[in-house]
């Protein structure tokens, strides 16, 4: 242990920050402090290569050219495939459907899931701290259906009052949709519990991994969700690909959401069958170059290990509460006892704004915003906050620079 | 802080602690609501306006936002007591010119006085619907559009 307190004896981080090219770039003349990684994260130089060599020497169409080129391509995006699978600790390789990203996921899940079991007077359960992928779709969908959507209240730390939870499932209950990792505070959600409470009524259970799968070791089987979704341009690898988990069973049950063609059995002009899943729900070519460097992004974090990122970050995310907790003027959104690296902060003096206009004038790189999560700053009284969230290529002196560039910013503004 | 002149100067930090004009107006001749949905910055700005004369009497806001929303709602009012409709539209247009960089109010003539504080947003365009937010919703109110404004 160094004397931040963070775990340097982890991982070696100045060692991993030579694989993340962008990293070593200065903006406005001072070093890049990359802090934004709940929106998006860089890629390792593996991923950049992979995908690069992909496209340059192996590029080819999936699962419908019979040449050699073609066969190949198919080959790596099924390996691709069972290596998110294994990832996640699902059974089947089937069971992962792949989607451009999270939100196409959940509406993907809303969508055909809601037109197979979700209809009039059934209820949808969500919280209150959901990103906006994670609300409207159901909105929309209870709309359709006239069904009722309900939400689970949050307590004055950012944790799910799971008392009211229970108040709220019924057999009427069709779908309990909830973040594994809430984007806008960082809470760490109880999901194992609010699937055992869920299927003990008969209702199924999306969790949104967005936050959590780079962050959290995975083991869908374990959870025992019915599906869990995730983006893989927040786990090291591109945008434009990510994908959901789906139990086998729930799969085959339900209609297609895209239609078109590659997610078909037989077409004649009179009527169409479709292809059993993952297939069923993937029209269209896919984006073969991003899943291979899907692949590529999985490959480095199961090299690092999960375990090892979980327990560096979090002793990054007790190092900067600390830091936080010090800076007058300055409350953190979200205290909940297990959280993820995010610190999410307002200010009464510097709106969150002009603070991240001002962190970036000293080449930091943060989130201000509602962050798509509206109902959660209404809940917490704040227009918006400032959201630093960290990633294991993170270093304590980051941290740092960013305290003395908030104390700062509040001090021109005071 | 040299790097930050351009933009946040005391002018306008001055503005952001003590917005002027920051009430409602009771029974005003004209109002508008605008919300920048990227940022949440959410105003409104009550008008009272001589009909005959064309001219504004009053102009007053409230609402929150961040420090360039504040500021430029703030000084938007102070600028705009007493000027004509015409004005205020021909103002609008030039102060919108300005922050996107289409006009240079050094070498273009121009009627924005204290308002070419604002130059700076050029060089950010993130931050050019913090400033413009407040003309939108002027012009909304003159328009009379009930329903409000959006910069999206």
């Amino acid at each position: 242990m160094s004397d931040t307190g963070v775990a340097g004896n982890v991982l070696d981080v100045e060692k991993i920050r030579k694989d993340f090219p962008i990293l070593s770039q200065s903006v406005r003349g001072k070093p890049l402090i990359y802090l934004d990684n709940a929106a998006t994260t860089h890629k390792p130089i593996s991923v950049i290569e992979r995908v690069r060599n992909f496209d340059a020497e192996k590029y080819g169409t999936v699962r419908r050219g019979t040449y050699k080129l073609s066969e190949h391509a198919t080959q790596l995006y099924e390996e691709v495939r069972q290596k998110v699978a294994d990832f996640m600790g699902a059974e089947k390789k089937g069971e992962i459907v792949f989607t451009s990203g999270t939100t196409q996921a959940i509406n993907l899940v809303a969508h055909s899931f809601g037109k197979r079991f979700v209809n009039e007077g059934d209820e949808i359960v969500i919280s209150n701290i959901e990103h906006h992928a994670n609300i409207v779709p159901w909105q929309v969908l209870c709309e359709e259906r006239g069904a009722k959507l309900k939400v689970i209240p949050v307590d004055d730390d950012g944790e799910l009052v799971m008392e009211e939870y229970e108040k709220l499932l019924s057999p009427k209950t069709r779908m309990v949709a909830v973040n594994h990792v809430s984007n806008a505070l960082g809470t760490i959600n109880p999901i194992k519990e609010i699937t055992q409470k869920a299927h003990a009524v008969g209702a199924r259970v999306l969790i949104d991994g967005a936050q959590s799968t780079p962050h959290i070791k995975l083991d869908v089987r374990d959870i025992d969700c019915d599906f869990y979704t995730f983006s893989g341009h927040k786990m090291y690898g591109p945008s434009g690909i990510g994908g959901v988990y789906g139990k086998m069973e729930l799969w085959e049950e339900m209609p297609p959401y895209v239609t078109g063609g590659d997610m078909i059995m037989q077409v004649t002009l009179e009527k169409t069958t479709y292809a059993k899943p993952p297939a069923r729900f993937e029209a269209g070519t896919p984006p073969i170059t991003q899943v291979m460097g899907l692949g590529a992004a999985i490959d480095y974090l199961n090299e690092i290990g999960m375990d090892k990122i979980a327990d560096y970050e979090n002793s990054l995310l007790e190092y900067g509460t600390r830091l936080f907790k010090e800076i007058e003027g300055v409350r953190i959104i979200g205290n909940a006892r297990r959280k993820a690296s995010i610190i999410s902060f307002f200010s009464d003096s510097a709106h969150p704004h002009d603070m991240v206009h001002f962190l970036d004038q000293d080449g930091i790189a943060c989130r201000g915003g509602h962050h798509c999560a509206q109902p959660t700053m209404i809940r917490y009284g704040v227009p918006a906050t400032t959201r630093a969230s960290m990633a294991f290529y993170n270093k304590p002196e980051e941290l740092d620079a960013l305290a003395e560039s908030v104390q700062k910013c509040i001090r021109i503004f005071s | 802080m040299s790097y930050n002149n351009e933009l946040y100067q005391q002018v306008i930090l001055d503005h952001n602690r003590k917005p002027r004009n920051f009430h409602a107006i009771e029974n005003a001749s004209h109002s508008c609501h605008g919300i920048n949905p990227l940022c949440g910055d959410d105003i409104t700005v009550y008008l009272n306006v001589d009909e005959e004369a064309g001219k504004i009497d009053e102009v007053s806001f409230q609402g929150s936002g961040c420090a360039i929303s504040k500021a430029s709602t703030s000084m938007m009012t102070t600028f705009l007591k007493g000027k004509s409709v015409d004005e205020a539209r021909q103002i609008k247009d030039e102060f919108h010119k300005m922050i996107l960089g289409e006009m240079d109010p050094e070498k273009e003539e121009h009627h924005l006085g204290k308002l070419t504080l604002f130059m700076g947003i050029r060089e950010f365009p993130s931050r050019t619907k913090c400033a413009s937010l407040a003309w939108h919703t002027l012009v909304g109110a003159l328009d009379k559009k009930f329903d409000g404004v959006s910069t999206e």
